[in-house]
């Protein structure tokens, strides 16, 4: 049996506050196979974003929350770990690819100084001019063709296309085992964000990378992922193949969702009900062949 | 505004400055009744109890011409208080409406009034006031006089830094198109929307005005003797360290809790309002 | 690299203008002191031939643009006139006065620095927690009294009560040691003497820390506030989401950026500390220019007066111009801005 990249089984997650415990994850379990493209898809507060931070071991790290569940990766129960061995695993066997790519990067230093950053996080050692070999070698499957002057800016000086690819370049050059993508490219113009998620698309089938992406545009997921899971209020209402769920969607939400996405050819808003008591019917479960 | 109350007296920090704050205060509005001996304020002298370590009844010992140390550290905050809040009611109307009129005109105004504002501000703050206090005759009113005029100029930064960034919001925008005049969107209009900022700033600079009061004290350069003042109570006891220690220590603490008060509350305002520097 | 000299030059362009300004703000203060000046100085026995010779000597009858006119013509000999409290050229007066100041000054600016930036730093990493609540109280106790407050207190605790420094003056009787440059700390390495050096650092290390502090607290202040702002940022979050560790963030990618609004901030404090050293060398008799500006306030000897804070203002806007500097140097958005404004 192939071991999953991740494995997240009944994750619930809460915050302690001076009023009251809240609770924002009310058990969501999901799984992704090595090399799979997978996508949790949701409105903004429905709990993708935190899941991603759960698994990177971010919000271990909060003293307010509190985490229940089984987080698996590459068969290691992250929960089983310090906080040490998790952060040794960010940045080398999961790195994370933001929405806004010019703002993730750090305004003061150079490009090239933040890429040596990470590919030390693998070889703590590599020295400058290795790390720009490297580097510009990442560049090059991003299709940036001129990597010096790409290293000798500051990120304020590129477009938020270019940082986009920097970014997809630094979080695949560790060959990680797990990208977690948030909402990428969301900041930037539709046409850009497109091509971007192309390459990224065809870079990730390359190194055969596991994908968690993160989006709340069924549009767009429709075109990366092989599988969906749809999130609502914390709670996975619609799982399965991509093509099943956008082709047979089994629950109120995920139509709602559907309707929701942008057509270039118009036709008005869509018709959203406002009666989401619908929202809560039970999970609706795409069979998938073979993995589950 | 009560909820703002309620606020603070719910953070332990500012309701240990709430208290210290409202301790002093009352001390300074009823000195007359609360001071032990509301006589010693003026040029009295008691030989028999000249130079007392602290002990009944002189909490704070008794300074080299007998006065009770207590009294006079209460009389001082009553006038460092009036001095902080004249000093305000001046500076801070003469700032925001330059830093208004800056920041609203632009353009050779704004040249003007910051340059203006810079040469002000590019004077160490002390040495301003001292020299406009070197100049004058030392009494109260001069002194307000010459903190007024060093202080005025940060509240034109502030209002001006602040109006030039409202002036291009949305809601003045749509002042202006509906014709209200320049008076109106100025003071009703943006005005409001730096409140917050020039409460916080002010609550902090009761206490740096206390400071640099007496500070001016302390060279000799502020009210004159035999009025009680907290900086020349320093001053005259420093020349006596280390045996007569009271003389020195129980006015550095006086001011030392004073501001340290104000600065206390003016960091949670701070905090409640989100405001920045 | 043209961006930053251009944006260096216009600021040195506004130094100036603002200067100029300063003298005028100071000269007008200055020229309307109530009383004669001139009487001040000579006494109340001299004559009224004697008061007339020399208000004429000093232009006090000419009208004050004048007056201004021929103070500007004179400065830009490097001339600041006479001081009537000790007959000698104002400049040559501070020249021997204000490496004194000067060298406080920058033991203070360097501690405040040292001192500060990490425990702004610290406090931001640890935010929340007692390390951070224990600095946030000191810093806010260094910034609520004035300096000779603390002057005195340190006074009291380190040399009365614990005689671990000494109690006042610059360096100790038994050296007598050449005056080159006026900095003790430069004229006791040209001599070679490395005691001398030793017991001139050990007599600046009170005063200094007593005028540091509030400088202190403030940078701490101001460094955490900063940080806890960047730490928000989606930076810090993608350094965090790659494995930076904790202590690199907060040394690196989250301290730099936030460097950048303290050090103008720091700028100001250097500021502060050209007058709150007149505090501290009052009670640690340290031979500065402060004894020597409050002696020619309380004379009204005008041009020394005029001449003082000229002087501290002149020192100020460098200490500034440095800052705008170094500001340029590590926020690269401004060095490579094509509109230098």
């Amino acid at each position: 049996m192939i071991v999953p990249t991740l494995d997240i089984r009944d994750l619930r997650l809460g915050f302690r506050t001076y009023e009251a415990y809240v609770e924002v994850l009310h058990g969501i379990s999901l799984n992704i196979a090595p090399g799979e493209r997978v996508a949790l898809v949701g409105e903004s507060g429905s709990g993708k974003s935190v899941t991603a931070r759960i698994v990177l071991g971010l919000l271990q790290l909060l003293r307010s929350a509190r985490i229940s569940g089984s987080v698996v990766f590459e068969g290691r129960d992250l929960d089983r770990l310090s906080a040490r061995e998790r952060q040794r695993l960010r940045g080398t066997r999961m790195t994370m690819v933001f929405q806004d790519p010019t703002s993730s990067l750090n305004p003061v230093y150079r490009i090239g100084t933040q890429f040596h950053e990470v590919l030390r996080r693998t070889e703590p050692r590599i020295n400058e001019h290795a790390a720009r070999e490297r580097a510009a070698q990442m560049l090059l499957e991003v299709s940036i063709d001129d990597p010096d002057r790409v290293f000798e800016s500051y990120p304020f000086q590129l477009s938020g296309g270019m940082n986009q690819r920097v970014m997809i370049a630094m979080a695949l050059a560790n060959e990680p085992a797990l990208l977690i993508a948030d909402e990428p490219g969301t900041a930037l113009d539709v046409t850009v964000q497109a091509q971007t998620l192309k390459l990224m698309r065809e870079l990730v089938e390359h190194h055969h990378t596991s994908v968690l992406f993160i989006s709340h545009n069924l549009g767009v997921v429709r075109e990366f992922a092989d599988r969906v899971y749809v999130i609502y209020k914390g709670r996975i209402v619609e799982q399965g193949p991509c093509a099943s769920v956008f082709e047979r969607p089994g629950h109120a939400y995920t139509r709602a969702l559907m309707a929701a996405v942008p057509r270039i050819t118009g036709g008005g808003l869509p018709d959203i009900g406002d009666e989401p008591r619908d929202f809560s019917q039970p999970l609706v479960v795409h069979e998938s062949g073979g993995y589950a | 505004m009560r909820r703002a109350f309620a606020i603070l007296a719910s953070n332990p920090l500012s309701l240990l400055g709430l208290i210290l704050i409202g301790i002093i205060l009352i001390c300074a509005i009823f000195a007359d009744f609360i001071a032990p001996f509301p006589e010693h304020r003026g040029a009295v002298v008691d030989f028999a109890n000249f130079n007392q370590a602290p002990k009944w009844p002189h909490l704070m010992g008794t300074d080299l011409v007998g006065r009770d140390l207590f009294s006079r550290v209460i009389y001082a905050y009553r006038i460092s208080l009036i001095l902080g809040v004249v000093v305000l009611g001046i500076a801070v109307p003469v700032g925001v409406t330059v830093g208004l009129i800056a920041g609203y005109f632009g353009r050779y105004t704004e040249f003007a009034l910051m340059r203006v504002t810079d040469v002000f501000l590019s004077i160490p703050p002390l040495v301003l006031a001292m020299s406009i206090m070197g100049v004058l005759e030392p009494t109260l009113i001069n002194g307000m006089l010459a903190v007024t005029a060093m202080w005025w100029p940060w509240y034109a930064r502030l209002v001006y830094n602040m109006t030039r960034g409202e002036k291009e919001e949305g809601y003045v925008l749509a002042a202006e198109l509906i014709g209200a005049s320049r008076l109106h969107v100025m003071f009703r209009e943006v005005l409001p929307n730096c409140f917050p900022s020039i409460v916080t700033k002010m609550t902090l600079d009761l206490g740096f005005i206390i400071l640099i009061a007496s500070s001016l004290s302390f060279l000799g350069l502020g009210v004159q003797p035999p009025t009680p003042d907290l900086g020349s109570m320093v001053a005259d006891g420093a020349k006596y360290l280390p045996d007569s220690w009271w003389l020195t220590i129980f006015p550095s603490l006086a001011i030392l809790i004073a501001v340290f008060g104000f600065n206390l509350i003016g960091d949670a305002l701070r905090e409640l309002f989100g405001a920045d520097q | 690299m043209t961006p930053t000299i251009l944006i260096f030059v216009r600021r040195v362009g506004i130094s100036c203008i603002v200067l100029l300004g300063v003298s005028m703000l100071i000269f007008a203060i200055a020229r309307v002191i109530p009383g004669d000046p001139a009487r001040i100085a000579l006494g109340p026995s001299a004559t009224a031939e004697q008061v007339a010779k020399l208000r004429a000597e000093l232009r006090l009858d000419e009208p004050i643009t004048t007056q201004y006119g021929h103070f500007l013509s004179e400065l830009a000999q490097g001339d600041l006139g006479i001081s009537l409290y000790t007959n000698r050229p104002v400049v040559v007066d501070i020249a021997q006065f204000l490496p004194a100041t000067l060298e406080l000054i920058f033991v203070a600016g360097a501690m405040m620095i040292v001192i500060g930036l990490p425990l702004g730093i610290a406090s931001a990493r640890w935010r929340g927690t007692w390390i951070d609540n224990a600095i946030r109280m000191i810093a806010l106790l260094g910034v609520s009294a004035p300096s000779f407050v603390w002057a005195v207190i340190l006074m009291l605790l380190f040399a009365y009560f614990l005689p671990l420094f000494p109690i006042a003056g610059r360096i100790s009787d038994t050296f007598a040691i050449e005056q080159v440059t006026g900095f003790l700390f430069l004229d006791t390495l040209i001599a070679g003497n490395l005691a001398a050096f030793g017991n001139a650092a050990w007599h600046v290390i009170l005063p200094a820390f007593a005028l540091a502090l509030s400088g202190i607290g403030q940078t701490a202040r101001l460094t955490r506030a900063n940080m806890v702002e960047t730490y928000d940022k989606p930076y810090v979050e993608m350094a965090r989401s790659y494995g930076v560790p904790d202590r690199r963030i907060a040394n690196r990618y989250a301290f730099k950026p936030s460097l950048i609004p303290s050090l103008t901030i720091i700028g100001l404090d250097f500021a502060a500390m050209l007058g709150n050293a007149f505090l501290v060398e009052a009670v640690f008799a340290w031979p500065g220019l402060s004894r020597y500006g409050v002696s020619v306030i309380l004379r009204k000897d005008l041009d020394a007066i005029v001449g003082t804070v000229l002087i501290i203002s002149a020192t100020f806007l460098i200490m500034n111009l440095i800052v705008d500097v170094l500001v340029t140097i590590i926020n690269p958005r401004i060095r490579y801005s094509r509109t230098a404004s």
